[in-house]
């Protein structure tokens, strides 16, 4: 028993881990006012870039490709939204959409074969054609790992979830201590009061959108090495949208998003156990539903007015700035 | 002495229109300079200039004698510039602290709250004013918004401050204790640019005046040497005195009533707090107050724009209480929005589509499916000429015409009688000269007293006094939410309806 609990708690941080990465970056566009729905895209290019680099180079380059991925595509996001003041819904989807495409392009075996011989002439052969990378080894902590359940569970995982331990209080204190959290936070409450006191709205909110594009490819590298090593097309499966839901359920704050995470992440491990233990009431397909209709719910919800005053939704988000109006 | 700050020959141009015509203006030490004109008269624009928000055409910049270059509000800021903007630009949720302390250049990278709060506290003392810089910004009132956003100046250590009508929200009371803080800040060596529309407060703050018009500056004088009657003269160029003869007040039978009215803002709070009123035919009846204090929704829930939560609205003996906007159309109610622009007309449809936005679907303009275009165009025609809509023809489109016509064109829609060819029995005009010049302005107000005359219920709401006491046969104060007093005319004078405007005010 305490077995089982043990592993179901450790999966429940690896799920959680996902989750937690995509959603901090997502917290940080939002309260610019940049709502970033390219997010699951930008995790399939993640997830897609390790894969390769990480047979071509290792996982240090495949961990670094994947974030670059992810700022790039924030960037073409950021264009769009901030400079050429589009619909933030419309261009999110459609780099979501170009993620998912791109990613299985790719990816897919042809391809992939020569992207990696580019990358790296002198590559194995039996590396060109299979479709699995080596997972990222874990290191559990001393002393720490040997605590019942709670070892095992936070303890006993590679240094990519180690690093989302630090990085969401990091990023808190960034967020409400410090003047860049300060300003990043009145940018998306109100530009034109920002602007008038000389903050650089336009700078801010590229910032704050190529930092959530560098955490969507760290969690699509993660999801991939760190979780499920096998390449599957569309392999994040909707879990980019279910990180837009869970940064209005942390109401955009970073340390409440831990506990969103490791919650989202309890639920799909409880789902899969229970259907190892003989449950087969959910079909696969109602499964995979799931993340689409909480994202549905969730963008209704932002969206009532009266809503939006009580959950405290960044005043602006959504909203393109221009001064001259 | 070298003057603060000294512009010269400032062009601005936006598409279609010159805001500012070689301007030149001079601010002192030490003075509180009263910038005086119409809306769009260009002051706010030239203002703009001197913040950086704005870029000039021509025209150079002097800030303590050094020529300078302001591409933005933060090169200003480094010059002692500082501005309050008319609608506050304060982050609500924000506490005062984190409003006052943002953009704010210091080394470091954490912010040292407790040393500001302690800091900003010591400032606000100095000016009279006790505000805790832990309150969040939503909590306060609009009179301490207000120094929140001056101490957000002042904080930066600002000594050239600029305020956009900083009356308009405030209470007479609160108007008082702003100018006793700038009177203290101007005798500290500051310089304070006040813009404003109002004479009276020209003539009470200032201690020199400077006159726009269309966009150049027509005067500049010591405000001792001058008169309001004067400082009129120079701000509409002609003599400002109206006539509203001939109309004497008969009034007829109740057209509307509203009982115990109750409704929510949106953001959910109680706006109205059992409302009762009533207009008879021929009558106009003034609800003045600061804006914000519940009039909207008032107007909102009469023409069915807004739920009512308990209470009644009876409209020609007709129980109409959340009834929908096209039964009460039909019940004879026009509607003329606040902000008309922008609530009140399709900019990207053309004239004629706007004029029949609500007549396209009776006769004799429809028949049960189609439109008789023939017919619009033809009535289109006859309300530009009637109502003197200044357009290139009725089939361009509503987004080309300045606000003065686009206001003309509401007007004609909704009042001129295009379903079943009679007259309005109520109409609810929410403050329908904000916003406009003179020559629009005097059209609104005749308009209204036509109607009048001709037997219609008018509901009007302004926040401007002046127009509220020469207008109305009966005056409705409003605040919070609730009627404090309601005046005949001839009974009501400004001091009186100031304290029915305020918390002040004996209950």
């Amino acid at each position: 028993m305490i077995e089982w609990l043990e592993s179901a708690l450790h999966l429940t941080v690896q799920m959680g881990t996902v989750y937690l990465l995509a959603s901090l970056g997502e917290i940080y566009a939002e309260r610019s006012g940049i709502l970033n729905l390219g997010l699951e895209g930008m995790m399939i290019m993640g997830a897609a870039l390790s894969f390769i680099f990480t047979l071509a180079y290792g996982h240090l380059a495949a961990i670094i490709a994947s974030i670059a991925a992810g700022v790039l595509m924030s960037l073409i996001l950021a264009v769009m939204a901030i400079r050429m003041r589009l619909n933030q819904v419309v261009t999110g989807l459609a780099l979501t959409m170009l993620g998912l495409g791109l990613s299985g392009f790719l990816a897919s075996p042809e391809i992939r074969r020569g992207i990696l011989l580019t990358l790296n002439p002198n590559i194995p052969e039996k590396l060109l054609g299979i479709q699995q990378a080596p997972t990222l080894p874990e290191y559990p902590i001393p002393i720490l790992s040997e605590i019942p359940l709670v070892g095992e569970a936070f303890f006993h995982h590679n240094p990519l979830v180690y690093a989302s331990y630090a990085a969401a209080p990091l990023m808190w204190y960034i967020l409400f201590k410090t003047r860049l959290g300060l300003s990043l936070r009145s940018v998306g409450e109100d530009p034109a009061a920002a602007d008038s006191l000389g903050v650089n709205v336009f700078l801010v909110r590229y910032l704050a959108t190529m930092i959530s594009g560098g955490f969507a490819g760290l969690a699509g590298a993660y999801l991939f090495l760190g979780f499920q090593p096998f390449w599957n097309e569309g392999m994040t499966a909707g879990k980019g949208f279910i990180a837009l839901s869970l940064v209005i359920l942390s109401t955009w704050n970073p340390l409440r998003a831990i506990l969103g995470a490791y919650l989202f992440g309890g639920i799909e491990t409880l789902q899969f156990r229970l259907q190892l233990m003989g449950w087969k009431a959910q079909s696969p397909y109602f499964l995979a539903m799931l993340p689409y209709l909480v994202a549905i719910i969730t963008l209704t919800l932002i969206s009532l007015e009266n809503v939006r005053k009580r959950i405290g939704v960044p005043a602006s988000l959504g909203v393109p700035y221009s001064r001259e109006e | 002495m070298e003057p603060l700050v000294k512009l010269r020959g400032i062009v601005k141009r936006f598409p279609g229109v010159v805001a500012n015509d070689r301007v030149d203006f001079k601010l002192r030490r030490g003075e509180v300079h009263a910038l005086l004109g119409e809306n769009g008269a260009g002051k706010t624009t030239l203002m703009n200039i001197l913040y950086g928000l704005y870029q000039p055409n021509e025209g150079e910049i002097y800030v303590k004698g050094r020529k300078v270059r302001l591409r933005s509000p933060r090169d200003a800021i480094d010059l002692g510039i500082g501005m309050v903007h008319q609608n506050f630009r304060l982050i609500e949720p924000h506490t005062v602290l984190e409003n006052i302390i943002l953009g704010l250049r210091e080394p470091g990278i954490r912010i040292d709250f407790e040393r500001h709060a302690e800091r900003i506290r010591l400032l606000a003392e100095k000016y009279g004013w006790r505000i805790d810089p832990w309150m969040r910004v939503w909590q306060l009132s609009a009179g301490e918004k207000q120094q929140v956003e001056l101490l957000k100046i002042l904080y930066r250590g600002a000594d050239i401050l600029i305020l956009d009508e900083p009356t308009s929200v405030l209470t007479p009371h609160e108007t008082r204790m702003l100018f006793k803080a700038l009177r203290r800040m101007a005798g500290e060596g500051k310089g304070v640019i006040f813009i404003t529309h109002k004479l009276g407060e020209v003539m009470e703050i200032s201690d020199r005046v400077t006159v726009m018009r269309r966009g150049r500056v027509v005067v500049t004088k010591s405000t001792k040497e001058t008169s309001p009657e004067e400082l009129a003269y120079y701000m509409v160029g002609r003599s400002a005195t109206l006539d509203f003869g001939g109309v004497e007040f008969a009034p007829g039978e109740v057209v509307a009533e509203v009982i115990d009215l109750e409704a929510l803002s949106d953001k959910g709070v109680p706006a109205l707090r059992k409302v009762s009123l009533a207009v008879r035919s021929g009558e106009i009846l003034g609800i003045a107050g600061v804006s914000g204090n519940g009039q909207v929704e008032l107007a909102e829930v009469i023409v069915g724009l807004r739920k009512a939560t308990g209470g009644k609205v009876i409209i020609s003996g007709i129980d109409a209480t959340n009834k929908s906007t096209r039964e009460i159309i039909e019940l004879g109610v026009a509607y003329i929005p606040p902000e008309s622009v922008r609530w009140g007309i399709i900019p990207e449809m053309r004239v004629v589509d706007n004029l029949f936005l609500k007549a396209y679907r009776y006769p004799p303009y429809s028949s049960k499916l189609i439109l008789n275009w023939g017919r619009m165009f033809e009535k289109a025609e006859e309300l530009v000429k009637e109502y003197e809509i200044v357009t290139p023809s009725v089939h361009a489109k509503a987004r080309s015409l300045s606000g003065g016509n686009l206001q003309r064109l509401v007007l004609a829609r909704e009042l001129s009688g295009l379903i079943g060819e009679g007259i309005p029995k109520l109409i609810v005009a929410a403050y329908p000269t904000k916003g406009l010049d003179v020559r629009a302005t005097n059209f609104v107000h005749k308009t209204l007293l036509r109607y009048r005359r001709l037997g219609a219920g008018i509901l009007f709401i302004s926040e401007d006094l002046d127009e509220i006491m020469m207008l109305s046969d009966r005056i409705a104060v409003m605040f919070e939410g609730r009627i404090t007093g309601l005046l005949e005319r001839g009974k009501a004078d400004k001091e009186k309806l100031g304290l029915l405007m305020s918390e002040t005010a004996p209950s």
